[in-house]
């Protein structure tokens, strides 16, 4: 079981590889578009690896409520 | 003939001479090759083992999200048109940008991604497919990225005339000033499928050579021992002008465009016209278009390609249109044939040898065809005065492109 923490750094790894974002600027407050300026076709590669790295399912309905890197955590959280 | 007069003020390129047009120019004047033995590993499974691959390499100057986002092809396009309008200064300029279009093109277009992503598919379903796959792939996607870049607003085209296109994007960019429709073109061609697909395609076609054991002499417009063409990647941009609006700026004026000649063969999708008479109605049309004579065209660029076939068709044209007195050149000698980027090269090439007066050379040309009576400047460069030269692609299909450029 991965921690909160170790979520956001594993995500924070994969915001930098796709889009180029600064790890230190990602915190569960972010906004992945308005914060860390991830477009929508980064966003798709940003699941797709996420989905990878914890084993988890995420689908394309559930795409749209990760608003924040905080939601995306929680979601993997809960589900993975 | 138009009353509009049309300039070159910027250059731009990146080939397998260079990454950049003064380094692409110095190696050519110096008569080096840019063709080597491949070193990736399917190459060993192929026919043909050699090309002519960039000498820098894009990921050495795009960063790497922004290339995780382009085709190879899309990339180089951007790195050339960049240079190109930084070298003619329009930035500070202010120029409008609704005074501003693209015209660029590929000849094959971004197969590098299609293939790629294809493997993807293939062995990982459709979930790891990159989002990106379809701006990458798509025909328009070069002039697109260089319009963004640019923020052109006056109309971006994508042509596709095989090895003609770079040539054909000059024309049309010439026939968007004259009408009126904006006062800057941003005009190219860009190439990069070094892959082994179109390799074994082209292989396939008996097109290109196979002295995969001397890469630098592989490439050997009008010599005897010429087997085929030899595969190269690479892109190339010049901004084109209203030549009032140029002066008006005190832009730095390398050359006129002063025409431009396009017929198609009508005859056979691979092969050209042995006659060369869909070639020698664009030259003389392209010379036509200028207000000049044969008898003013001091040196052609010449499509020349190294293939068996193809060379001297080119010579019977230029005889018929333009005369027995120009000083021709193939530069595809040194840089190999960068198919739609081309014509955009060898324009810059052409636009350089009227700025420097001398005629780059044609190397490898050690024993030459029989019915070659053409004076070619070979293994070296030689000075010469040139008031207008010409500039010849063909493209399979059946394309001609002819452009006629004169000292500004």
């Amino acid at each position: 079981m991965a921690t909160r923490e170790e979520i956001t750094s594993g995500l924070a790894e994969i915001l930098e590889e796709v889009a180029g974002v600064n790890p230190d600027d990602v915190a569960e407050g972010k906004s992945f578009t308005d914060d860390l300026d991830v477009d929508s076709l980064s966003m798709v590669e940003v699941v797709v690896a996420a989905e990878e790295k914890f084993g988890v399912k995420i689908p394309d309905n559930e795409v749209q409520n990760l608003k924040t890197v905080g939601d995306a955590v929680s979601y993997i959280e809960a589900n993975h | 003939m138009s009353n509009v007069d049309v300039v070159v003020t910027g250059l731009g390129a990146t080939t397998p001479l260079g990454g950049d047009v003064a380094s692409t120019w110095d190696a050519m004047l110096a008569g080096r090759s840019g063709v080597s033995r491949l070193t990736l590993e399917w190459a060993e499974q192929l026919t043909v083992k050699i090309g002519a691959q960039l000498k820098v390499d894009p990921s050495e100057v795009i960063e790497r999200v922004r290339m995780r986002r382009l085709d190879r092809s899309e990339a180089i396009a951007l790195i050339a048109a960049k240079q190109a309008w930084a070298d003619a200064g329009l930035e500070e300029a202010g120029l409008d940008k609704e005074r501003l279009a693209v015209s660029f093109g590929s000849g094959i277009g971004g197969a590098l991604t299609l293939l790629n992503q294809d493997d993807i598919l293939e062995e990982s379903g459709q979930r790891k497919v990159s989002p990106h796959t379809v701006p990458m792939l798509m025909p328009n996607g070069p002039a697109a990225w260089v319009g963004i870049e640019l923020q052109a607003r006056a109309g971006v085209h994508a042509m596709a005339s095989a090895c003609a296109t770079g040539a054909e994007a000059m024309s049309l960019g010439l026939d968007i000033i004259r009408s009126g429709r904006a006062d800057v073109v941003v005009a190219g061609g860009t190439e990069a499928v070094i892959h082994p697909l179109p390799y074994a395609g082209f292989a396939n076609m008996r097109a290109m050579s196979t002295r995969n054991d001397e890469p630098e002499k592989a490439s050997r417009p009008w010599d005897k021992g010429r087997d085929g063409f030899v595969f190269g990647e690479g892109a190339g941009a010049i901004v084109l002008e209203r030549a009032d609006h140029a002066k008006a700026r005190g832009a730095r004026i390398y050359a006129r465009l002063a025409g431009a000649g396009i017929t198609s063969d009508g005859f056979d999708i691979v092969q050209p016209d042995p006659e060369c008479k869909g070639g020698i109605r664009a030259m003389t049309k392209a010379i036509r278009d200028a207000g000049l004579t044969g008898a003013d065209i001091a040196h052609v660029n010449a499509h020349a390609t190294s293939t068996p076939a193809g060379d001297m068709g080119e010579i019977i044209g230029i005889k018929a249109a333009i005369g027995t007195h120009p000083v021709i050149t193939s530069t595809k000698s040194m840089s190999g044939h960068l198919l739609g980027a081309a014509g955009a090269l060898e324009s810059i090439a052409t636009i350089l040898a009227i700025r420097d007066s001398v005629v780059p050379p044609t190397i490898n040309l050690d024993d030459p065809d029989d019915k070659l009576d053409l004076d070619v400047a070979a293994h070296k460069a030689r000075q010469l005065d040139i008031p207008a030269a010409m500039n010849n692609s063909f493209g399979f299909g059946g394309h001609n492109v002819a452009l006629v450029f004169t000292r500004a």
